[in-house]
């Protein structure tokens, strides 16, 4: 495959100011993707501040309610910061710190790429910055508070639709205004090359880990790895080992929203047609005249109207097989975890967990299933209760 | 070759750069007319987008309220088809690849040829990506119009080498709006240019007051105001006319 490109996916739609700045990024990317003390380094932090390699909990009384396949639980929200942002941002500002960069700018969502590129700055003794939508400041107001307890300085998004979009055009606007000392850590699969195989090469640690995890304890692969898909991190990290394994199927879980049939959906690959935008080709929700359409979800993670160029790629070839998932499936799944296994994960990954119930029951008790539990959920349990109609005092 | 050669015969050129469809169409047909009649040497057209990553807040919200007011790609296909009744200006679009992408390339391009539209600016179109367009473009006789940024550094000779049209040299780092001071060393990216190539430069980006037209087109063959305009068409909306008019006349005197 051509470099930066997954079949006719992916490629470098950005402006000129940045393109030496990407090349000299990806140089540094491959020189370092082969230095022992490099990996070394990131592997004690993975390990030792992380806390990695991440649980992979056999979540038994949810088997045997589903009543089908072996389900187990890839723990991602144990992780420090409680999500697999992590794992992407502990490689990329270690890589930026390498590179004499001082400062990280990075975009965020629900918050929790935020979150984990102000506690790395702060590791590491780099200054921060994150924009974030409007909208979502609201919403995960938690998370904006997290992000300055960390030394970060918040940026308020009011452009646009003040959500997860323009954020991140709003993020490549000031890594254009300074890029000497600025490197700007993308949260996802997406963007420009060489983004989208730098955050899913430091992502594929969570299947490299489930893929040992899961021979150890059922001695064969499993029949499905699940995860929720905004950009796409944490379903490229839990595909990426697998994809070779032709008898794993790989399942992208998808914002539906109040519904594929409404227009209050973030559902790409449902309805979503081939674009150009945020620096890559691939597919996106947008009108008749390509102009990107306003996306919504429940889930402030995954309200991104693009998909990563890979998953368009894997969608094409048939290889992985993507799926939407309504809000009020998300929050039935959200309280299912919680009363079944004792555990509040995030409303993102309660999309994957979702889709597991509908197929599971189905599926061969000599077969495994293995979800990947993004995050935790306590920045939602909030915006939980306003949908349940909870009054809830903070 | 196309008709862009021609804005850059007599002395230095002052370029505008109007977003289509702000207020509404038929305003920007006028205002279009208005600054060829004070003395613009080619037209830049922006197609609205919805998401414009490189351009500053003023910008921004021009193609806001021009999608608001409803302008499609055809619509602004219509504008120029209007001018087009009146003048031979040349004219250039900038737009963002995805609108063009979705309209299909060739039926873009043939249109673009048809109503005579010179060359297209695409700031999300790098070098590497250019030939997305590139067949296209040429099938049809459209130019494209090559950014060089203050960053570019070994970029320029390999996309000055292929340049077409005139070549738009980034002033500043960042993106598009109104700037006190430009700080790039301007004449060694023109000096550099040189080396390699005749095609025109043209200097945008920050540039609003007729000192730093006159500036910006002593250390090249033009300047090119977009935020400028577009401030005063927010500013005055609907009767914006004169007040473009004589800022337009301004820019071109200084730099004459
Ligand atoms: C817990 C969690 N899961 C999933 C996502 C979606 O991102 P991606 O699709 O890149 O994994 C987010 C994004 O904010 C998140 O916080």
């Amino acid at each position: 495959m051509e470099k930066g490109r997954y079949g006719i996916f992916g490629g470098q739609y950005i402006s000129e100011t940045l393109m030496n700045e990407l090349i000299h990024l990806e140089e540094q990317y491959e020189y370092y993707k082969k230095d022992k003390a490099f990996n070394e380094e990131l592997q004690t932090l993975f390990n030792e501040y992380a806390g990695r390699p991440s649980l992979l909990y056999y979540a038994e009384k949810m088997t045997k309610d589903l009543g089908g396949a072996k389900i187990y639980l890839k723990r991602e929200d144990l992780n420090h910061t409680g999500s697999h942002k992590i794992n992407n941002v502990l490689g990329q500002v270690l890589l930026a710190k390498k590179m004499g960069k001082t400062r990280v700018i990075a975009e965020t969502g629900a918050g929790q790429h935020g979150v984990a590129t102000a506690t790395a700055a702060a590791l590491l003794g780099m200054e921060c910055e994150v924009f974030m939508g409007k909208e979502d400041t609201d919403r995960q107001a938690l998370n904006v508070y997290r992000m300055e307890l960390l030394g970060a300085k918040v940026h308020t998004v009011t452009s646009g639709t003040m959500t997860l979009k323009d954020a991140v055009s709003e993020t490549m606007r000031e890594w254009t205004n300074r890029v000497a000392d600025t490197h700007y850590v993308l949260g996802s699969v997406m963007g420009p090359h060489p983004f989208p195989m730098i955050v899913r090469d430091y992502q594929s640690v969570i299947s490299k880990e489930a893929k040992e995890q899961i021979l150890e304890k059922e001695g064969k692969l499993p029949a499905a790895v699940v995860a929720c898909v905004g950009g796409g991190s944490n379903a490229m990290g839990m595909f990426y080992n697998f994809i070779e394994d032709k008898d794993v199927a790989l399942i992208g879980c998808e914002a539906a929203g109040k519904g594929v049939d409404t227009q209050l959906h973030a559902a790409t690959m449902a309805k979503g047609s081939l674009g150009i935008f945020h620096g890559m080709k691939s597919y996106f929700c947008q009108d008749d005249q390509g102009q990107i359409a306003p996306v919504y979800s429940i889930s402030a993670g995954l309200d991104y109207p693009g998909i990563g160029p890979e998953h368009a790629y894997l969608h094409d070839t048939g290889r992985a097989q993507y799926v939407p998932v309504t809000d009020d499936e998300a929050v039935d799944a959200f309280e299912y975890l919680a009363r079944t296994e004792g555990i509040i994960c995030a409303i993102e990954s309660a999309h994957a967990v979702a889709h597991v119930r509908k197929i599971a029951g189905s599926m061969s008790k000599d077969e495994s299933i293995i979800i990947c539990l993004s995050g935790r959920g306590d920045k939602d349990v909030a915006a939980i209760a306003r949908y349940k109609g909870v009054d809830i005092h903070e | 070759m196309s008709k862009i050669g021609k804005a850059f015969e007599q002395g230095k050129a002052f370029i505008p750069f109007i977003t289509a469809g702000d207020p509404c169409a038929d305003k920007t047909v006028e205002f279009i007319l208005e600054m060829e009649r004070a003395g613009a040497d080619l037209i830049e057209i922006g197609i609205p987008f919805s998401d414009p990553t490189a351009e500053g807040v003023v910008i921004q919200d021009a193609n806001i309220r021009a999608l608001k007011a409803g302008i499609t790609t055809d619509g602004v296909f219509d504008i120029v088809r209007q001018v087009r009744e009146k003048t031979q200006i040349p004219i250039v679009f900038l737009t963002y690849v995805n609108p063009v992408y979705h309209y299909g390339y060739d039926a873009f391009f043939k249109k673009c040829q048809e109503l005579g539209v010179d060359g297209i600016i695409s700031p999300d179109l790098p070098f590497e990506e250019k030939r997305e367009i590139q067949e296209t473009a040429k099938k049809y006789g459209v130019d494209i119009v090559s950014l060089i940024a203050p960053t570019s550094a070994a970029r320029i000779q390999m996309i000055a080498k292929e340049a077409e049209g005139y070549i738009y040299v980034v002033s500043s780092m960042g993106v598009t709006g109104v700037r006190t001071q430009i700080t790039t060393d301007i004449r060694a990216i023109v000096a550099e240019i040189r080396k390699v190539t005749d095609v025109p430069c043209a200097i945008g980006f920050g540039i609003s007051t007729p000192e730093q037209a006159k500036d910006m087109a002593d250390k090249s063959d033009g300047a090119i105001v977009g935020s400028a305009i577009v401030r005063i068409i927010a500013k005055y909306g609907m009767d914006a006319a004169p007040y473009v008019y004589e800022y337009v006349k301004s820019m071109k005197d200084a730099i004459r």
